[in-house]
């Protein structure tokens, strides 16, 4: 079963196409990295698959349920409920602790549970550092607790935005080590880069330039 | 409180606390506002208080006169009026009866009185000398004094006819000499007891003068109850004293209200600037809660409920200095302590909440203007 499904999705600013008949496919528990340079439509595409964005044109199903057709309330309620987000600035609230920062994505979900919080930060090997604030915390760790909220709700799609861009060598393994054990577990994931070596570790990779699919490449 | 309210009362604290520095210019401002509203408002009940006891300087506020076009009243049936003041409330009670005596040819008007309570009823009578204390002895006006050429310590004859007919001759000794600009400088002035003596009737008054604490509403009151209880006395309100009295306080009243007003308003603008910088600082927070499933309507109550406890922090701090401001400008203008009215206090918590909610709504609004897409333009 498909999990995302792009169909001849544009995105149009005046006269500028950040996006221009894109189609691609990601079947469930499938790893797929979306690849290319600057300005080539990444995050573009990326809002739209994350559902904080409409495309001018197409369509876009996410698990069975065509987005565009959704309005603001429900995309919001989509990206509670079906989509992880994990990203390049970690965006962890800054006067909360490690633990609150993923108990905040529980509380918009459903109800909090500090328990589970903390097991969700066991599982990134971040117990000890539960009561830090991120001020307190190294980048990688910082990008952990950003997984540890991601996953904290069971999502059907991981999200990735440029997840190791702001990490050293050891950290940028250690995340792609977890991303790993996620799509072990069953998780669709989807990864935008612009390294090679991050889109190595995903099934089929997606190069984009000038808002286009350039090629797709199978790992 | 289930567990979820529970962990947003915690998280909004945490915000509070560990962005303290910004807080305290929102918390400086509405516990500033607060402060003026609680001060100013104090004052405002309190000023006519005070104002009120100044202005018994100025004189009575309420005349008692006989009624039934009668030339006199009972003294027995005055002190039933009287009686039916609070009197916790009456500074003086000052009966005057009027007579015409001749003193070596002239013709004076005599006055007769009780002296300590003149000075309760008209403390703004200027008096040079003593007031007679002694049978024999008088009080004259200051154009008799310049007039007859009289002084104090001089004596002066007087004769006239008693309310028997029969007539009486004195010899009467100056103590003391006044001066008021008005009808008194023209009058001889005696102790009742001497001139109900002279005159052969006891216990009559044909003006009595009062002098109570009480704004023009309730000298409305009482005279309405004295009215409904005496068929012999007549009361009277003075009104170039109680009407200049309303006019002060009126003016001065609305010319606080208005500070509070301004200041308030003031507060208003410098809660929603900060509030404003509060949120254009937390856009990738609020951008970041989107992101993750935060609805508009969560985001704008999280917003409202942090306005809702700097507004009551803010309150709180500016009811304790509020307070300490209308005690400081009372000690110093009034020379008094105030009388606090307690339910100004919630009112004031309440005001200052309220004043920090509508100061966030623009700001909220602002943050739900925030895209969730901007967490991921690595911004």
């Amino acid at each position: 079963m498909n999990m995302l499904e792009v169909n001849n999705v544009s995105k149009i600013y005046g006269s500028l196409h950040a996006l221009s008949e894109v189609n691609l496919t990601v079947e469930e528990g499938k790893w797929l990295s979306i690849m290319g340079p600057s300005g080539s439509g990444k995050t573009t595409l990326m809002n739209i698959i994350g559902c904080m964005d409409k495309p001018s044109l197409g369509s876009v199903i996410l698990d069975g349920q065509d987005i565009t057709q959704l309005s603001l309330p429900q995309l919001t309620e989509i990206r509670r409920d079906k989509i992880g987000l994990i990203f390049q600035q970690f965006h962890l609230v800054s006067y909360l602790t490690a633990l609150e920062n993923v108990m905040v994505a529980q509380y918009y979900h459903s109800m909090v549970d500090e328990k589970e919080a903390l097991l969700a930060l066991e599982r990134v090997g971040l117990a000890a550092r539960a009561k830090h604030l991120p001020r307190q915390l190294s980048g990688g760790e910082q990008q952990r607790v950003c997984i540890a909220r991601a996953l904290i709700n069971y999502p059907k799609l991981i999200l990735a935005d440029e997840p190791t861009g702001n990490l050293d060598e050891s950290n940028e393994a250690m995340v792609m080590n977890l991303l790993h054990q996620l799509h072990a577990e069953g998780s669709t994931i989807i990864v935008v880069t612009h390294s090679p070596e991050v889109s190595k570790h995903a099934q089929t990779t997606v190069v984009l330039e000038h808002g286009k699919v350039a090629s797709i490449i199978n790992n | 409180m289930n567990k979820n309210q529970r962990f947003i009362l915690k998280t909004l604290f945490s915000s509070l606390i560990r962005r303290r520095s910004r807080i305290a210019i929102a918390l400086l401002g509405v516990a500033i506002g607060a402060t003026v509203l609680l001060g100013m408002v104090t004052l405002c009940y309190d000023i006519p208080r005070q104002m009120g006891q100044e202005f018994r300087s100025y004189g009575a506020n309420l005349l008692l006169m006989p009624a039934n076009n009668q030339s006199t009243m009972p003294m027995t049936e005055v002190k039933k009026a009287v009686d039916l003041l609070p009197s916790d409330k009456v500074l003086g009670v000052t009966p005057f009866r009027y007579d015409s005596i001749r003193s070596n040819q002239q013709p004076y008007t005599i006055v007769g009185t009780q002296f300590d309570q003149v000075s309760k009823t008209s403390p703004y009578w200027k008096i040079e000398g003593e007031l007679p204390k002694n049978p024999n002895e008088i009080m004259i006006g200051t154009d008799i004094a310049q007039f007859a050429k009289l002084s104090i310590g001089s004596t002066m004859p007087i004769s006239g006819k008693s309310k028997e007919n029969s007539r009486f001759d004195e010899e009467l000794t100056i103590t003391g000499i006044v001066k008021t600009g008005r009808a008194e400088d023209n009058f001889i002035f005696i102790d009742l007891n001497d001139l109900e003596t002279l005159l052969e009737e006891r216990n009559q008054a044909e003006v009595v003068e009062i002098s109570i604490m009480a704004t023009q509403d309730e000298l409305q009151r009482y005279i309405q109850t004295i009215k409904e209880h005496s068929n012999t006395v007549e009361p009277h309100l003075i009104k170039w004293v109680t009407q200049s009295e309303a006019s002060v306080l009126g003016k001065l009243s609305s010319l606080l209200y208005l500070v509070t007003l301004v200041v308030l308003i003031l507060t208003m603008i410098c809660v929603a600037t900060t509030m404003m910088t509060v949120v254009m600082e937390r856009r990738k927070e609020i951008g970041l809660k989107k992101a993750i499933g935060a609805t508009n309507k969560s985001i704008a109550k999280e917003f409202l409920a942090e306005g809702l406890i700097l507004g009551i922090i803010g309150g709180v701090i500016g009811v304790i200095c509020g307070l300490i401001f209308a005690q400081v400008i009372s000690a110093n203008v009034f020379g008094r302590s105030i009388v606090v009215e307690f339910y100004l206090i919630p009112t004031t918590i309440v005001i200052s909440a309220v004043v920090t909610i509508i100061a966030c709504l623009i700001p909220v609004k602002r943050a739900l203007e925030v895209e969730p897409a901007l967490v991921l333009r690595g911004e």
